[in-house]
């Protein structure tokens, strides 16, 4: 039996997973226990839990995977500074006491990590480090429901890949191409990121959420694309990319990019944080996200030369760019395509495990078919009934228990239907970005005003930002233009004519506000200004109760679409415990709250004075 | 450190780039006074590229 423990940390997003036998058991990623947004620590907690689903102890383990080579990266490291040099000496200088204080001694950081976990003996520890690319390469492969595919990977940067095809066939992977930093396809959308005000590393799905506010008929809009490509970026026939170092800094200054040489470029000025977002930030949002969807195709078209292969698999942070993912589904270059849900930096864990497990231990690969080896991505902690009811108790919470699943998803469907919010916590903790329906914020789509509400009295965050609809995967294709499933919300989708109102003409003449609350169709607030929607299919296989719940409302209502947002504010990772969910239920203007079988009504509850307090703890991200 | 020095020499050779092993050798000596002087060693950077 092999047992391989797969971790991702000192970076972003620190994450762990076990498999076993190369099935994965569990995976949790450490800033949901930390309560820290992309928490970077040593991931504690996470190991913990995972150790204790599996019920092994760390001197049971065959081996411990770290998901990339950080002697590598310190090769590209020294290398940049000397291809740069005079340049970055201020970079140098801050950098370097980083990498001989921590990063450098990065096994020794793991042992003592391990250690504070439980004791075991260090010198029957195998440690792993396979590179940054190949863990994403194998998170999305190994779980795909494909013997044979195409793999695509896109991120910031590992060590020295920023982007990578390769082939997986049965249990090995192997990479037939890839693009070297500083030329990064997630580099250069995070360089606008940051242009736009958003934070890098965590705001790029806001610029996505932004873009579709661009029009795409302005001249503004075209002689963006156009100076993106002339000044920016070159984008070759094979999708690779050179990016023009002039108008970037990031190799030598602490930031992205030069500000004033952009604001020139561009004629456009730098969007401060929460800054105002003028129609110009919104064409220049369309305008990137449009370069970016052509670089992904052209990868994925090379990656279909390269391999010949029907399937596709993809990872690395821009494998999250849900709208570009859309655009390649549609394309039909490939009869299908599995995205790793986690596909940011904590999937590489996953990938870690399992490329020990199959290509260092050379097990094979038993295909899951249906729908694949992700199990919904359900792979967090889940509370029992005792647990929720230690915490409702310690909160002098008012609580109800109901018995009947099925009348609780009644009476959660009445709320729903009139017009209420309810924080829905149920089973395993997701595993990645998104809340799949287990650690939910769930609306009516059908209310007008649910978009501005949420956003604004519950999320606390950007009033401009879309939300996604929950469908059960037999419905999908009535109501979107999707005929495939899409479980892990990465697939963007377009919302059938028939439940839209046509826009008035010259819209884009409108401001963002206005072009917001525009009235665009029956299920006014999971439709994006362009009529899109980051559709999120719900399979009875994988989550039984919150099908039963879309079920539910689709009975009382005749809609059978929710709104689906992760249950946080800005700034707070998603919820883990029902101490986590309560205080998030309780700080909000959130109205009910559903632990397993419990239920609790906002109005029924004691004083909360916290609530201030509380959100302060979240910086914004 | 001997566990370090002898995954460092292994990645040398593998790679072939003897000519970063002063570089190191300098650096880390650097790294000793950094150690001992107990300077600080935080993270100033927007995008973790290093």
């Amino acid at each position: 039996m092999s047992k391989i423990l797969g971790i991702s940390a000192f970076y972003h997003d620190s994450a762990v997973a076990i498999t076993v036998d190369g099935e994965i058991i569990a995976a949790a990623q450490e800033e949901r226990y930390s309560r820290k947004k992309h928490d970077a620590g040593f991931p504690v907690h996470s190991i913990k839990y995972c150790l204790e689903e599996t019920g092994f102890c760390l001197d049971e383990l065959d081996a411990v995977v770290f998901y990339d080579k950080p002697l590598l990266k310190f090769e590209r490291l020294l290398e940049t500074y000397y291809a740069f040099a005079p340049k970055g000496l201020r970079q140098f200088v801050l950098s370097i006491p980083i990498w001989l204080k921590e990063k450098m001694f990065l096994k020794k950081q793991i042992y003592e990590g391990l250690n504070s976990v439980e004791p075991y003996n260090k010198k029957d520890l195998k440690l792993l480090f396979p590179a940054h690319h190949m863990s994403h390469a194998a998170s999305a492969f190994y779980p795909s429901p494909f013997s044979s595919a195409a793999i695509l990977t896109i991120d910031g940067v590992g060590e020295w890949a920023t982007a990578t095809i390769a082939k997986g066939e049965g249990h090995q992977i192997r990479i037939l191409k890839e693009m070297r930093f500083p030329h990064s396809a997630g580099l250069l959308y995070s360089a606008f990121t940051y242009f736009l005000g958003f934070k890098v590393n965590s705001g790029e799905y806001k610029l996505m959420g932004l873009a579709p506010y661009g029009d795409p008929n302005s001249e503004q809009t075209a002689a963006f694309i156009k100076k993106i490509k002339d000044h920016l970026v070159t984008i070759y026939e094979d999708g690779s990319i050179w990016l023009n170092q002039e108008y970037f800094t990031y190799t030598t200054a602490l930031k992205m990019l030069n500000d004033s040489k952009w604001e020139k470029l561009f004629e456009c000025k730098k969007v401060a944080p929460d800054g105002v977002l003028e129609p110009c930030h919104c064409n220049l949002a369309y305008a990137i996200q449009h370069v970016t969807e052509e670089i992904v195709l052209k990868m994925a078209k090379e990656a279909k030369r390269l391999t010949d292969s029907d399937y596709l698999c993809m990872a690395g942070g821009v494998a999250l760019n849900c709208v570009a993912n859309g655009k390649l589904l549609k394309a039909q270059l490939f009869k299908d395509i599995f995205i790793q849900p986690a596909s940011g930096d904590a999937g590489g864990s996953v990938g870690a495990a399992l490329l020990a497990h199959h290509m260092y231990y050379d097990h094979p690969r038993q295909v899951t078919n249906e729908p694949d080896a992700m199990k919904g991505s359900y792979l967090g902690p889940d509370f029992s009934d005792k647990e929720a009811v230690i915490t409702f108790k310690k909160q002098k919470a008012v609580y109800n228990h109901i018995e009947s699943f099925d009348a609780l998803c009644a009476k959660v469907a009445e709320a729903l239907d009139s017009g209420q919010v309810v924080g829905w916590f149920q089973g395993k903790m997701e595993f990645g970005p998104r809340a799949l329906g287990n650690r939910s914020i769930l609306a009516d789509p059908r209310d007008k005003d649910m978009q501005k509400k949420l956003n604004l009295k519950i999320k606390y965050r950007e009033g401009f930002r879309p939300f996604a609809p929950a469908v059960q995967t037999e419905h999908v294709e009535e109501i979107f233009d999707l005929d495939t499933h899409s479980p892990y919300m990465l697939l963007v989708a377009e919302v059938k004519q028939q439940e839209r109102r046509d826009m008035i003409k010259n819209d884009h003449n409108l401001t963002i506000w206005d072009k917001l609350y525009m009235d665009r169709g029956a299920l006014q607030s999971i439709t994006h200004v362009d009529f899109s929607a980051r559709v999120q299919t719900v399979h009875k296989e994988t989550n039984q109760r919150f099908w039963s719940l879309l079920e539910a409302f689709k009975q009382k209502t005749g809609c059978g679409v929710l709104i689906n947002t992760s249950f946080n504010v800005r700034g707070e990772p998603i919820v883990c415990s029902p101490e986590d969910a309560y205080r998030c239920f309780m700080s909000t203007e959130m109205d009910w709250l559903v632990v397993n079988n419990y239920i609790l009504e906002k109005t029924a509850q004691p004083e909360w004075d916290n609530r201030e307090k509380w959100r302060t703890n979240f910086r914004p991200d | 450190m001997i566990d370090f020095l002898s995954d460092f020499w292994l990645y040398i050779k593998e790679r072939k780039k003897y000519w970063l092993a002063p570089i190191i050798v300098v650096l880390l000596l650097l790294g000793f006074l950094i150690v001992f002087g107990g300077g600080s060693a935080l993270a100033p950077f927007i995008y973790t590229l290093f």
